[in-house]
């Protein structure tokens, strides 16, 4: 007997009817999206785009209508998200706040917090980073040193937050931070806040441009920046279950293996309909794959919905994913020699140029693959 | 038949699986068919759960009486189930009767096939077939043949052919029988059956076996990296040991991801996309797995006293009957590629 178990993904009609109400939508907004920019997946950012998406309901799908959600199911969502990706939809202005920031606040946030944000939220005008990672905390997040103190009407905040993925363009940061006195454990006196980005003085953001010379990053530092008492997520102190749980729960979506989708689309396209035994064998192998990881990670969205905590399961999703992502490029290059160019003609060398510039952080980004072994490892009684 | 009644099913075949696959038994059946053991499945029924109930079978979904075969896999069973299983399927099809006993199917090696003529409205099979899964065990044999262009089933008895034997990796019995003989019975093949579907559900069915193995494997050698103690701590204690078995559990629940799309591909009318990428997939997933189990064993793991081997060994047979990843690969690369760049993401959401 296994320490996991992937139960088959519930049938849902619903959801294959949506699937062609998303495509129909897909076709006219996408209608003249380049590969190169479709190449960009989940980090294209397009507010316009998230306003149309909130609009037609597919923001904040699985939330309570009272707080502007449509009470859809998980399976549901699910397949509005993994048409998005695969499509290569501008998703990023609201993908964070949706996926995670959104849930966090329903599950912990006060009623005030609920209402004044998660519609806006819904309505795709209102847009989240996480303040997690600092230079000296990464996988290591219990080590965080930005610190909140306590003052009259609330707490200044103190420290520095790194990898902030498009903190510049967002109207919130969902900031992890300690606030304890540091005696108890390292998990003790963390907690969580929302911050208002456009209203919080004493905050400064710096870009850190990634390999490619994109800024998707960003460097926050907290220089005695004031936040209300109101600004509190969940329990003082109780930041460590607050942020694990949230961790957790998004790690076998379809964002965590259709990353370098769009290189096998178009490689498949430079391949021709009658490709080389050995390249059809190559494309059948990726395939085979994605259908295999696509199984896989229906299956944790059906347990997600069933009320289960598959982590364990969602972290195995998310390392298998991260492989295939990775591979990709690498096998397309050798059966279509081509040179890399992010400015080529090419559809395939402009693609295959981004997504191998961005390639090292499928590993890296949502949990770093020796982390996430880690995770499996203990899920498997080791540690 | 209810949910319960399957896991019902599914409970006695391991109870029986569990009482019957011990290390010892497995070594003697690897020199000796256990016919008790047989016994005790043929007496449980499990050998006839892909069976229709109008052909006498007792009404099991196809999903649930192929599970059956992850149970084997994992219990090494090493037993006609799987091969007695895909020939009663083959004959119910048919209309064909099914017999009592251990059966097989024939040609199951790439390529081959069988000469089935009619002369005189007297039918003869004649040509020889290797590889042919328990040959020398069973009473009989389905027979997928063509005849005028059109998919047959024949239903040979044992007496009707001549043997060379054979084995795999793990010593099941995959024999050349040759035959020149006039086959019991011969019926048209259902509807959309032929070769390609026969290949097909013989590969669900290998990887759902492999399905099964792994996940022993990886249950075994989890527990041999908390037994083991070197250097002053259970092996599993080492980050390099416990990577590599995350890295095996992965594969393994690829592979039962896999079997799971194989055994719905079966039943929904032998879907040969679905199928194709699973077993490419198991079969990946067996040969990565196989290896990381021997090497968290260490040398111990090597012996043919520990009883790894015999998961291993049929993991590293398995994956190459009914198909290898290369040519399942195939089927499915030149299906995305017809179907071309723009339909992609259509045809795996289809799929």
């Amino acid at each position: 007997m296994n320490a996991f178990a992937f139960a088959p993904p519930p049938p849902s009609p619903a959801a294959e009817a949506l699937r062609d109400e998303v495509r129909d939508f897909l076709k006219t907004e996408l209608a003249g999206r380049t590969p190169l920019q479709k190449a960009e997946s989940w980090n294209g950012h397009d507010p316009e785009f998230s306003r149309k998406m909130g609009a037609r309901g597919w923001i904040g799908m699985t939330w309570p209508k009272k707080y502007g959600g449509h009470e859809r199911t998980a399976l549901e969502r699910y397949v509005v998200l993994e048409e998005m990706l695969a499509a290569g939809a501008p998703v990023s202005a609201h993908w964070i706040a949706d996926r995670q920031s959104g849930p966090l606040l329903l599950r912990v946030g006060t009623e005030e917090q609920r209402q004044s944000i998660l519609p806006r939220i819904a309505a795709g005008e209102c847009f989240f980073c996480i303040g997690m990672s600092e230079p000296d905390s990464g996988s290591d997040l219990a080590s965080t040193r930005t610190r909140a103190t306590p003052v009259q009407g609330g707490f200044l905040v103190n420290g520095t937050k790194l990898w902030t993925s498009l903190a510049h363009l967002s109207h919130y940061m969902i900031l992890f931070c300690r606030t304890g006195d540091g005696k108890e454990d390292k998990h003790a006196g963390v907690s969580q806040f929302l911050v208002d980005l456009k209203n919080t003085s004493g905050l400064s953001i710096r870009p850190v441009n990634a390999q490619s010379g994109e800024h998707h990053f960003n460097e926050v530092v907290f220089s005695d920046a004031f936040l209300p008492e109101t600004a509190v997520i969940g329990k003082l102190g109780d930041g460590w279950n607050q942020v694990t749980s949230e961790l957790a729960l998004e790690r076998s979506g379809p964002e965590r293996f259709l990353s370098s989708f769009a290189v096998l689309v178009e490689l498949l396209r430079v391949l021709g309909r009658d490709p080389s035994e050995r390249a059809a064998i190559a494309v059948g192998r990726l395939s085979s794959h994605i259908l295999t990881l696509r199984r896989l990670s229906r299956s944790v969205a059906g347990m997600l919905q069933e009320g289960a905590n598959p982590a364990l399961e969602a972290a195995m999703v998310k390392d298998l994913g991260a492989l295939l992502e990775q591979e990709i490029p690498e096998v397309a290059r050798l059966l279509s020699p081509v040179e890399p160019s992010v400015s080529s003609d090419s559809d395939f060398a402009a693609v295959m140029a981004y997504v191998m510039l961005h390639a090292p952080s499928f590993s890296l980004r949502g949990g770093t693959r020796e982390i996430l072994r880690g995770i499996i490892a203990r899920g498997l009684g080791l540690r | 038949m209810s949910d319960t009644t399957a896991d019902l099913l599914r409970e006695t075949a391991t109870r029986l699986f569990q009482e019957h696959c011990e290390a010892p038994q497995l070594r003697a059946a690897e020199r000796e068919f256990p016919a008790a053991a047989w016994a005790a499945v043929e007496e449980a029924g499990l050998h006839r759960a892909l069976v229709p109930e109008e052909a006498g079978g007792y009404g099991v979904k196809v999903t649930d009486a192929l599970s059956l075969l992850r149970v084997a896999g994992e219990h090494a069973l090493p037993l006609p189930l799987a091969e007695t299983m895909l020939a009663s399927w083959l004959l119910a099809g048919a209309g064909l009767p099914i017999p009592d006993g251990p059966l097989t199917v024939a040609p199951v090696a790439t390529g081959e096939a069988l000469t089935l003529t009619r002369k005189d409205g007297a039918w003869h099979l004649g040509g020889a077939t290797s590889r042919v899964p328990w040959g020398r065990n069973a009473v009989a044999a389905a027979v997928l043949a063509a005849h005028e262009g059109v998919p047959h089933v024949a239903l040979l008895p044992a007496s009707a052919w001549t043997i060379a034997e054979g084995e795999n990796l793990a010593r099941e019995p995959r024999d050349t029988l040759s035959f020149d003989a006039a086959p019991e019975a011969v019926e048209p093949a259902a509807s959309g059956i032929g070769p390609a579907q026969l290949r097909a559900v013989g590969a669900a069915m290998r990887s759902l076996q492999m399905a099964g193995a792994l996940a022993r494997i990886t249950a075994v050698s989890v527990q041999y990296a908390q037994d083991r103690v070197q250097f002053g701590r259970p092996i599993g204690k080492f980050q390099a040991v416990q990577q590599n078995l995350a890295v095996l559990a992965g594969q393994t629940a690829a592979a039962s991801a896999a079997a799971d799309m194989a055994a719905e591909a079966v039943a929904e009318g032998v879907r040969l996309l679905p199928i194709a990428a699973a077993k490419a997939r198991a079969g990946e997933a067996a040969g990565q797995g196989a290896a990381i189990a021997h090497q968290v064993h260490g040398a111990i793991g090597f012996t043919y006293e520990h009883s790894l081997h015999f998961s291993t060994k049929r993991l590293l047979s398995w994956r190459d009957e009914f198909g290898n990843e290369a040519e399942w690969n195939l089927l499915v690369g030149r299906h995305m590629a017809k179907a071309g760049a723009d339909r992609l993401w259509a045809e795996i959401t289809a799929a």
